[in-house]
């Protein structure tokens, strides 16, 4: 750094005191300009003084110890983000502010209503094929026609047997249905009325070791909540993770209202909170919700042990990599965990309550829906009885448009989801569809005169274009606030280029980071499915 | 929908005749939206393809195209001493215009797609729209008196050598319609750089030269004028007048400084465009316009013009400073009134497929063209423009720049993992 300032240092000195040798051979040469150069090169002078200072104050923070964050605050000139970037909320009391400016919210219709309304689903799966790296035949250890309680086993990998999936409720087990190549797609659980939950054995919380800790969540099932990255995996038993990073808001189009989500379980979250202090070697880290005027749920505001970070910006804001991003990146052999709200609430109600309670409250949104509204179910729910009717040429998705899973009415919902929504086909031809679209559609470019006004858009599945090489570029970086080239690494995955893969940071990226820059691709390129295969490489490299 | 069941039923089949498809496909596709729905990623997508991208670039230049086929005429007339005011003999110089560009852009379309469709229907992929940008943009830059076989055989190079050798769109590393304007620079370089073939219609653009009316004109337009009415036609006796210079305002700036060149030029005349020049480059404000409807739809990079920008007005008011020759001493802004840098920058510069493709790195890229391209404007007597050349160098350059960057990021990257 010292270095490059000396050199262009050494340069400007040069160039300037050429160019006056030849003014000075000219008579005609403009007295003005000449005087204006001059100027500016003693600006120039003064601003290399200051910057090299800037640079001598920092390397001192460097070695005093200072973080990457507090190293800025000691630099001479404000920071461009500093000078322009949002302005902190009135109720943010504790914990770092970061204001992101990449993203894009898609704002759609069909946005469920605050109503918690009971669901009549009967029929719940647990779908092995949900786990990132599981085995296609997992050993599944109940056969049709058993009654199982909620918390029983039923499933395990036999790459890494001790970790146990278990059922989500009670009942019987009345299929196990087989996909392609007769891998295990589903073990179908048709639910009591009411819910026998599996004795667990208490732990003394206080006295236990980790070692006791890890072994109570692999047989529970809890373990099974959490996700570790890179790669979106459940965690080896090895592992101890940097840190652990939950996002208590969720920013893409129609997602669920998280603080309405906790109402009433804050007591679940807070233990669940602090199992998971006890597992890592570093921090919790709670990603608050900074975008609104008000303050979100004192469930989280109020949760205690935990580092806080606020966030404020577009989605995929509320997307935990790229909080992970800002408060501490995975670098090298990282390893952090993830886990959703409602999988902390189900950890903490293990050691809470001594049961394995996967209930879920699951927002039923999109257009296409009669009544969207919140639904109190449990994990894995049958897709068609949450939904109710549908009407032809809708689609169902388990998730958020972006990043979810198309279901039909006899498939079940996703293990992390707590999202399903209708959408209508786009399957139809539309005259000059591309250059004078009939109805408003969602875009991230400024092309189309309904991105001037607030339209809540009834968007459909259609690619609204055909699949091209990459052509348009920054398109990406303009959507995903991070210090990555998403571009670049797409082309790296592409070629299969390893070192480039992790260099320019694969490792940080997960489908769900990814899913807004593939929305936005002019070119329609499958950039979830590009970075899946690439982080699949990656994953047997390692 | 009962035109699209029409078009459905005469859907050449794809493996007898693979080009007949290919070109249905393309057609097609464009009268009609695709009902192809989203799979296995995201449910939803953009409404913005590559098509709308393309073709809002083109609509950008359509105020170029107007204008350019005036000037034509304009210049044609102006030669000849005849409707000195712009508007003046609007029709003759409209028809006069028109009849010397369409043949340009049928020539170029006839021989760009034409190679484009096939190459599609062998690789047996869709016809990609990267032509429609390099085929509207192609005419601009072409002298008006370009000869047709010269016109479509740089087009042909471009697009096979330039484009297709590469893999076709997104693939290439030289801007196509510049390397079709460096294939005929570089073919016929003393026809190119003199000062012939900035005006249409004169064989040389010497004093009682006659003007060079085909039977078009006389038998075809004049008839048809007086029918309507009009009293001014197009006189197959007329000549050029004596004292007519065809020089470009950088040929007279060359030779003798800004004084030289408002000797024959007013400034609005330069700004607003009725100069000789290359079609479509001589009207700033109209490029500026496009230039706005980019950059507010942000199809094209604002990094990338602002930086040449600068990078050409620093370099400028350097060689100001310096001041050795007439070049040297014409003010940095004004500069900007000759050639044609507003089109190189708004069109040309920001071709994203040839630029530079990280933000840091179009900073850089356009900073670059600027100091470069004026070098060679101002300092080199073989070259009358540098931006052309300019543009290509730092085509080439662009990946290197990239690189850098990027070699940053994984650099930060590597250090945080070591810190």
């Amino acid at each position: 750094m010292k270095n490059n300032t000396l050199y262009t240092f050494l340069v400007a000195l040069f160039l300037f005191s050429s160019n006056n040798a030849f003014a000075a051979d000219s008579a005609s040469g403009s007295s003005i300009l000449n005087i204006g150069m001059w100027a500016v090169a003693i600006l120039i002078i003064f601003f290399l003084i200051i910057q090299v200072s800037d640079n001598l104050i920092r390397i001192e923070g460097k070695e005093a110890g200072l973080d990457a964050n507090q190293q800025a605050g000691l630099s001479l000139f404000p920071s461009f983000s500093k000078l322009f970037s949002a302005k902190k909320p009135e109720y943010i009391k504790e914990g770092a502010f970061y204001a992101l400016k990449a993203g894009h919210n898609i704002v759609l219709e069909g946005e469920a209503e605050k109503v918690i309304k009971q669901s009549n689903a009967t029929t719940f799966a647990v779908q092995p094929q949900n786990f990132v790296g599981i085995s296609p035949i997992p050993k599944v250890t109940v056969a049709v026609g058993d009654e199982v309680k909620a918390g029983d086993v039923v499933c395990f990998d036999k790459k890494r047997p001790d970790i146990k999936y278990v059922a989500p409720v009670s009942g019987e087990v009345i299929a196990v249905n087989r996909g392609a190549k007769r891998s295990i797609k589903e073990v179908v659980i048709l639910a009591d009325k009411e819910i026998n939950y599996k004795a667990l054995p208490k732990l003394d919380l206080e006295n236990a070791s980790r070692e006791a800790l890890v072994n109570h969540l692999l047989e529970t099932g809890g373990w099974t909540m959490i996700r570790q990255r890179p790669f979106g995996i459940v965690p080896d038993v090895a592992d101890v993770p940097k840190g652990v990073f939950i996002s208590t808001f969720d920013s893409a189009p129609l997602a669920p209202d998280l603080n309405f989500v906790v109402e009433g379980k804050g007591a679940a979250f807070q233990k669940g909170l602090d199992v998971l202090r006890m597992l890592t070697d570093g921090e919790v880290h709670l990603g608050l919700d900074a975008r609104g005027g008000d303050a979100p749920s004192t469930v989280f505001t109020g949760a205690t042990g935990v580092k806080k970070h606020w966030f404020h910006g577009k989605h995929p804001v509320g997307n935990v990599g790229i909080q992970i991003h800002h408060i501490a990146p995975i670098a090298g052999n990282d390893k952090v965990w993830t886990l959703g709200v409602q999988e902390v609430i189900t950890i903490g109600k293990i050691f809470a309550e001594g049961k394995f309670d996967a209930s879920r409250v699951i927002a039923v949104t999109g257009a296409e829906t009669t009544a969207p509204a919140y639904v109190d179910t449990y994990l894995g729910a049958n897709v068609g009885s949450l939904v109710g009717e549908v009407k032809e040429n809708v689609r169902l998705v388990s998730g958020d448009v972006l990043s979810g899973q198309e279901k039909t009415k006899e498939e079940f919902l996703d293990f992390s989801d707590d999202q399903i929504t209708t959408i209508k086909e786009g399957n139809e031809y539309e005259m000059f569809g591309w250059l004078a679209p009939m109805d408003a559609r969602p875009s991230v470019s400024q092309t189309f005169l309904s991105g001037l006004a607030d339209v809540t858009y009834e968007a459909n599945t259609n690619t609204h274009g055909e699949k091209r090489a990459f052509v348009v570029t920054g398109q990406y970086e303009k959507v995903l606030p991070m210090d990555i080239f998403p571009q670049h690494l797409m082309k790296a995955i592409l070629v299969n280029d390893f070192e480039r893969m992790e260099g320019l940071g694969i490792n940080e990226l997960l489908e769900e980071d990814i899913a807004l820059c593939e929305f936005a691709c002019t070119s329609k390129q499958p950039l979830q499915k590009i970075l899946r295969e690439g982080l699949e490489t990656m994953r047997e490299q390692a | 929908m009962g035109l699209l069941d029409t078009l459905k039923k005469i859907e050449p089949d794809k493996k007898e005749s693979p080009f007949l498809h290919t070109l249905y496909d393309g057609f097609f596709t464009f009268a009609f939206a695709p009902n192809s729905v989203a799979k296995g990623g995201t449910h939803i997508k953009d409404g913005i393809d590559l098509k709308r991208t393309m073709v809002l670039v083109v609509l950008a230049m359509q105020l170029c195209y107007l204008f350019g086929s005036i000037n034509i005429g304009h210049q044609h007339f102006a030669a000849l001493g005849l409707y000195p005011g712009f508007v003046q003999g609007l029709h003759l110089k409209l028809a006069y215009g028109l009849v010397k560009l369409i043949p340009i852009f049928a020539v170029t379309h006839l021989v760009g797609l034409g190679i484009e469709f096939w190459y599609a229907a062998k690789k047996g992929h869709a016809i990609e729209e990267g032509f429609l940008v390099s085929g509207a943009l192609i005419p601009l830059i072409m002298p008006p008196d370009i000869p047709l076989l010269w016109l479509g055989m740089a087009v042909a190079f471009a697009v096979i050598i330039g484009k297709e050798a590469f893999g076709g769109t997104g693939m290439n590393i030289l801007n196509v319609a510049l390397l079709a304007r460096v294939f005929i620079f570089f073919a016929y370089p003393t026809t190119i750089s003199g000062d012939e073939v900035w005006v249409a219609g004169l064989e040389k653009p010497e004093a009682g030269a006659l003007a060079d009316y085909g039977t078009i004109f006389t038998g075809f337009f004049n008839p048809l004028f007086e029918s309507l009415g009009f009293t001014s036609l197009f006189n197959p006796e007329a000549t050029v007048i004596d004292g007519y210079t065809a020089a470009t305002p950088l040929s007279l700036a060359y030779q003798g400084g800004w004084e030289n060149v408002t000797r024959v030029y007013s400034e609005s005349q330069m700004w607003w465009g009725g100069i000789p020049g290359s079609i479509g480059e001589t009207s700033k404000p109209l490029i500026l316009a496009g230039a706005a409807i980019l950059i507010a739809t942000g199809i094209a990079s604002w990094r990338i013009m602002l930086s040449m920008f600068v990078g050409a007005a620093v370099m400028a008011m350097l060689l100001n400073v310096w001041d050795a020759t007439p070049f040297m001493s014409v003010p940095w802004y004004y500069q900007f009134w000759m050639g044609s840098f507003f089109f190189a920058m708004a069109f040309m510069a920001t071709d994203p497929v040839t630029a530079a493709s990280t933000n840091r790195g179009k900073i850089i890229y356009g900073f670059l063209i600027g100091f470069v391209g004026m070098i060679i404007r101002v300092l080199n007597p073989a070259y009358p423009e540098g931006w052309m050349l300019a543009i290509l160098f730092m085509n080439v350059f662009a990946p290197l720049i990239d690189h850098y960057v990027l070699e940053a990021n994984m650099t930060r990257r590597m250090n945080r993992a070591n810190a």
